[in-house]
Formats: structure tokens, sequence, C-alpha cells
């Protein structure tokens, strides 16, 4: 685009052409960050720049189809991750013929934990780390157990946190806890997976209190409601801030630079290339 | 007293006042007892590391209540990462704890190569030098506490040392580097240039040098009683209240506990050098202030065993698919791609200047999935969460920051305690606010 030149950046964006509102509540599937409509400045007419929005995956500046892999060197193709179970043995650290330490916890927890099958939802381990996916209701009746039992001592929550998979419509918010058995030196991840429209899980702060301000920031930046926190608002973000900005379809803001006569635009509306 | 009825409420005594005497109205209230103010201490405060704001209820001197507020400095690093591919990522974790930066690459390093299956082809050399640049940044870094919290309490000499000492480390960062912080030196599948010749030399003066100097620090403060009045048994948290609390690092070795990944999940190969993982038993500032002596001690030797076992060799990974493709030289210009390597892609090689655009431009691909890194920096467990949807750019990556989560004991280390105390006790927790609020 074209603009008179010493025309400041905010007057060009302001004073210029209405630039298309980002759409801030449709989920869009697809390239990864979402895309209202073509990006100012890159109306060129290539078909290139119009990112697809219904294809999983991106396909690139030169419009190919299927991998969207124009290096030639991944052959891989952005998904939405699915519950892959994985089967026994787990493996694990301190493997011995196929069993390893996952194979000790989740026979401990069986143990520890009666209910055990109704509270799972499937078992992942990807490059040797373990991932119990847990019912969200019941996370923290399953970290109680994990942290008190004798053989499974997860005494130290390393970690709270949210991913966005926009896209999976009811499982879209997952809040990931990293546990660590100091006893025994080993790690596990439990995942408990909500909804947008109703993002509520119990919270663990009874269980472990270091996870007050882990939840605070995963409600802030996600919007996930933990029943139960004796304090929760938003930590990082001002106590007025609308919106849960770690959402995929928050946008990451910024305005439009003008450069030279040209307009650039902010990242997350460029062209998307991946 | 007709003109100043009285009755109680919920909020204390509450005066009718109709005129008259003031003396009378004044004598109605306890001074002793009645001192309850609420003091706002920062996020401009001197002594608070940066923008930390702690709102203190007081009775007198005592604080009764403490809150931490934090998020003055959020910059959204988390959701900036998700918009840039996989390499360019080091660039904005380095600036996340602004006093442990290599640790925040590394952590971000091995967490990338971990989801690309490819930790055991990163090259011995680049390990070693990984391993070499952290122990140096865990010095500055302790530093950095010595010298500020000698600073918040008084002991304004050792906040000079301390900063002297730290510039020839920043130096060294520099000569290997080119930069004193926000390096962006160590990156997935290696590091951005190797280490000259030059920076080992100082490297091996830093470690004749510093034992001295760490002896001088302790000539200074170890027996000096202000310092030992201010520290001992001041700001306690034993060793289940820093569990509970999720408090690592040199808070919960302070404490007693020897609880060091580096020893007990090792990474880098830290299982292979000697060194000792010091505690006390204090649980107190001044059994912080031993254990980070103490642990600048040990980085010594591991930086000194590094540079004994650096031996010529690549520092990137073989694999041409993710390793960048240019080596860095210096020109006319400053320092950019080595003539050499623009030479062959501009002239020689057509296959090889679109391999190098496609891996600048769009990077490399990581497969799906996810995986959590937890490493020792200075201020306790630094875990990376890193999630990759297949695509050339991060899906999420959360930063499990010491400094967010050892804040947390505020509360417990400040309520009860003289309000002067709570400085010393924040200051002996050593947020970084940068990390902090991320």
């Amino acid at each position: 685009m074209v603009t008179d030149g010493g025309k400041p950046a905010d007057g060009a964006a302001q004073g210029g052409k209405p630039g298309p509102e980002p759409s801030r509540s449709t989920e869009r599937s697809g390239a990864g960050v979402p895309v209202a409509a073509p990006p100012v400045g890159a109306s060129t007419g290539a078909p290139a720049e119009y990112p697809p929005g219904q294809s999983q995956a991106g396909r690139g500046m030169f419009g190919v189809r299927g991998s969207g892999d124009t290096s030639g060197f991944g052959g891989l193709r952005p998904h939405r991750p699915e519950l892959a179970n994985a089967s026994r043995p787990y493996g694990g650290p301190g493997r011995s013929g196929g069993r390893g330490d996952f194979d000790e916890v989740y026979d401990a927890l069986e143990e520890a934990f009666p209910g055990l099958d109704d509270a799972i939802e499937g078992v992942t381990v990807y490059r040797d780390e373990l991932t119990l996916h847990i019912r969200s209701a019941r996370i923290a009746e399953v970290c109680q157990v994990l942290r008190d039992d004798e053989s499974l001592r997860f005494e130290l929550c390393s970690s709270v946190s949210g991913v966005d998979y926009l896209g999976t419509d009811d499982r879209r918010l997952h809040v990931v806890y990293h546990l660590t058995s100091m006893t025994y030196r080993r790690r596990i991840r439990l995942e408990a997976a909500v909804s947008v429209a109703d993002p509520r899980l119990p919270s663990v702060t009874a269980v472990y209190p270091t996870a007050d301000w882990q939840e605070r920031e995963t409600y802030d930046m996600f919007g996930v409601v933990f029943e139960g926190h004796p304090n929760l608002t938003r930590i990082l973000m001002p106590d007025d801030w609308e919106g849960h900005p770690q959402r995929k379809d928050y946008p990451l803001g910024g305005i439009p630079v003008e450069y030279k006569g040209a307009e650039i635009p902010p990242p997350d509306t460029r062209r998307v290339y991946q | 007293m007709s003109y100043a009825s009285e009755r109680d409420t919920a909020e204390g005594k509450v005066f009718n006042v109709t005129g008259g005497d003031w003396d009378t109205v004044v004598a109605g209230t306890d001074p002793l007892h009645d001192e309850r103010i609420i003091v706002n201490m920062g996020p401009q405060h001197p002594s608070t590391h940066g923008v930390l704001r702690l709102i203190l209820e007081l009775e007198g001197e005592t604080v009764t209540e403490a809150r931490a507020v934090v998020g003055y400095l959020h910059t959204g690093i988390e959701k900036s990462l998700e918009y840039r591919n996989w390499v360019q990522g080091t660039t904005f974790v380095t600036r996340m704890d602004y006093l442990a930066p290599l640790f925040n690459e590394t952590g971000y390093s091995l967490a990338v190569e971990k989801l690309l299956g490819i930790t055991d082809e990163i090259t011995e050399r680049a390990t070693t030098i990984r391993v070499l640049m952290m122990e140096l940044n865990r010095i500055a870094s302790h530093l950095i506490w010595i010298a500020t919290t000698g600073l918040e309490l008084g002991a304004v000499n050792v906040m000079l040392y301390g900063f002297r000492e730290r510039e020839f480390i920043l130096e060294i960062f520099e000569m290997v580097t080119g930069l004193r912080m926000n390096h962006a030196y160590i990156r997935p599948g290696g590091l951005a240039q190797d280490v000259p010749d030059q920076a080992i030399v100082k490297i091996r003066e830093f470690l004749t040098l510093m034992p001295k100097r760490l002896a001088e620090y302790e000539k200074l403060l170890s027996g000096q009683p202000i310092w030992k009045e201010r520290t001992q048994n001041v700001a306690v948290l034993d060793v289940t209240g820093c569990l509970a609390l999720g408090i690592t690092g040199p808070v919960l070795r302070s404490a007693g506990l020897a609880w060091d990944l580096r020893k007990t999940m090792p990474y880098c190969g830290y299982e292979t050098y000697d060194f000792e993982v010091p505690i006390a038993d204090t649980a107190d500032v001044w059994g912080r202030y031993e254990v980070r002596m103490a642990e600048m001690r040990e980085s010594l030797k591991i930086i000194e065993q590094a540079v004994d076992r650096l031996r010529p060799g690549p520092v990137m990974i073989a694999d041409r698919k993710i390793a960048w493709p240019a080596q860095l030289a210096i020109g006319a210009d400053g320092l950019g791609n080595s003539l050499e390597h623009i030479a062959k892609i501009m002239g020689q090689s057509m296959e090889s200047l679109i391999h190098h655009f496609k891996l600048v431009t769009e990077g490399f691909r990581v497969p799906p999935g996810q995986v959590y890194v937890g490493l020792e920096s200075p201020r306790g467990e630094l875990g990376v969460h890193a999630v990759s949807d297949g695509g050339t750019r991060p899906y999420r990556v959360h930063y499990r920051e010491p400094s967010f989560v050892n804040l947390q004991a505020i509360p417990a280390i400040a309520e009860g305690a003289l309000i002067a105390d709570v400085i010393a006790g924040g200051a002996s927790l050593d947020p970084v606010m940068g990390g902090c609020d991320r």
C-alpha cells in the first residue's frame, strides 16, 4: 500500500481505510494464527496471501496442498493432539525388560486410588515423559493421592500452566501440572481438559499451596476457573483487563508500522507461513 | 463528654464530635495499641529488586500481614514466542530473567532439542561450553545478590566489590557472545559461535582471581556484627514450608535439603563434574548467604573442569536441517555472515542459497508433542514446558520461573517480623522481576 510520505503510522491506521476488526470470538482452526482478513499492506493480489482457513495445515506461501511442507525438511503435518493411549509397559527411566519407572508409578497409583479408571482418560508416553490425562473434576483427588501415598510421594508441584488447543471445542483448554517426586527423583505430568464454555475444575491449592500463584496465572492467561482457590484474581495483567491473553484467538496486538511509505502489519496479521 | 459521645463498632471506637475540648477526644484513643497502618512498599521502592510491590499491614514496626503484588514487568514473552520460529525464541527467553540469561537460553534449547529428539547429538564441546557459561552466569547472579543485599542491609562497600567482579564476568560474556546481557548465544542445536581463545585466557585469569575476592567478601561480612544481626534468625523458612510453597534453590538448601537438579536430575553432563551441593541448617538469611558463597566456589570448580575438558570440535549439531547454515565472522562492517559462506551461496551453489533461505526465513519443523525440562538456575528450579504442533513455531512455551514461585514465600517469612526484616527476607529470596513477570 502506498501512502503519502511522512504521514505518521498511527495516523495512517486511524485516518486511512478502516482496517477489519480481528474477530476474537470466532474459533478458527487452521494455521495456528487467527487471520480475520488479508493483512494491511499485503494486497498484491497474489493467491498466496490468503491463508487457508479450513486446512489444518498451513499451506504456505506457494499455495501448496497436502502436507503444506514446501521445505522438504519435515514432511510433517501440524495437528491437534489426540488422546493417543500408550500401551503397557510404559517404560521410563530405570527400565528393565520394558518395565520402568512409569509402570511403577502407574501401578502404585492404581493401588492407592481405587477409582482410577473413572478418573483417568488416557496415558501418554512421549520423549521419556509420562503424561496422565485426568478427568478435570478429579484432579485434586488424584493430586492428593500422588502427594501422600508412600510409594508415589510427589512432594513438589513444579509447575501449573495452561495450553489452548484451539479447534478442539470441548477439550480446548488444557491445564498441565508437572509434579516432582523428590524421594524417587521422578517427574510426571498431569493434564486436565476443560471447555471454554465451562472452564471449571477443582483447585489443587489445598494439596499444593505453591499452586496458588500458578493457578492465578493460568486463570489470568487462559480464563480457567479453579474452584476452591482462595483468591482467584489476575496476577500478571491489570485487574480490569478484558480477555485472556494466552488464548489462541486473542490477538498478539501491536500496531501497523509505516516504513518508507509501505505499511508493515503487526506480526499476528502478517501472512501465515509455517 | 457530652460533646464527644463514643460508641464501639467493628472498626473500633467511633467518636461523634460536636465541638469543644480536643484533648478529651484524643485521650479516648489508645496510642500504644492502635497503630495499625498499611504501608505500600514499591513498586518503585529501591529495595524491592525491581518492580515488586509489597502491601504491609503494620502494628508499630511489626508486620501483621504481607501481600506481594507482581505483574508490573509483564511483557508477554510467552505469547510473543508463538509468533516467531523456534530459533528466534532464544532471543526472547534470554530477556526473561535478565540476571541469568544463559539459563533461560539453555532451558529453552534443551526443551527444543528434546522435542526434536536430538539431545544425544549435541556436540560435546557445545555442552561443555554451555556448562561453562551457565556456571559463570551463576557466579555473576550470586554476585549481584550479595551486592544488592549488602547495599540494602547497609554494607555499601560489598555492593561496589560485587559489581566489580560481575563486570569481569560480563567482559568474558562480551568476548564470547558479543553482548553483556541478552546474549541469544545458546541456541537449539548448539551455540551461536565458538569461544575465542582470548576468552579462555580471561576465564583462567578469573579462576585465579575469584577465590581471593570471595575470601575478601567473607572477611567483610562474616564477622561483621551488623551483618550477623540483620541476617541470623531472620526470615526463617524450614523444609516443610519450602516444599509446600514450592521454594527451590539456595533458599531450600539453606533449610538443609540438598536438592540441586544438577545432582538429583542431571542434565548437560553435570553428573560427570566433581562438585558439592552446599547446604546450611539455619534456614535463615544467614544460611542463604553461606549457601550462595559456597555455591560460587563450587561453580569455580565446575568452570575449571569445563575449561580443562574443552577439546576442539564443532559447536553446532551436524544435522544440516537444524544447524544454522551460516558461520559468523567479523567483517569490515562488523559481525555478520562469513565471506566464505556468502561466496558459496551467492556464487557457487544455488542449493546452498535455497537451503540458507528456507532455514533462516521459515525455520525447521519440530515434531508435535510436549516436553518439560528442569534446570537449576541461581534461584531454583527453572522449568521449561514446550509444546509443538509440528510447525516451525512454538505452539506454547511456559517458563516455571523460580522468582515467581519463590515470591509466594513473602507472607510466610514477613508476617510477625519487623519491617526491616522484610527487606532482608525479600532480598534473600533473590527475586528477579523480569523473570517473575515475563
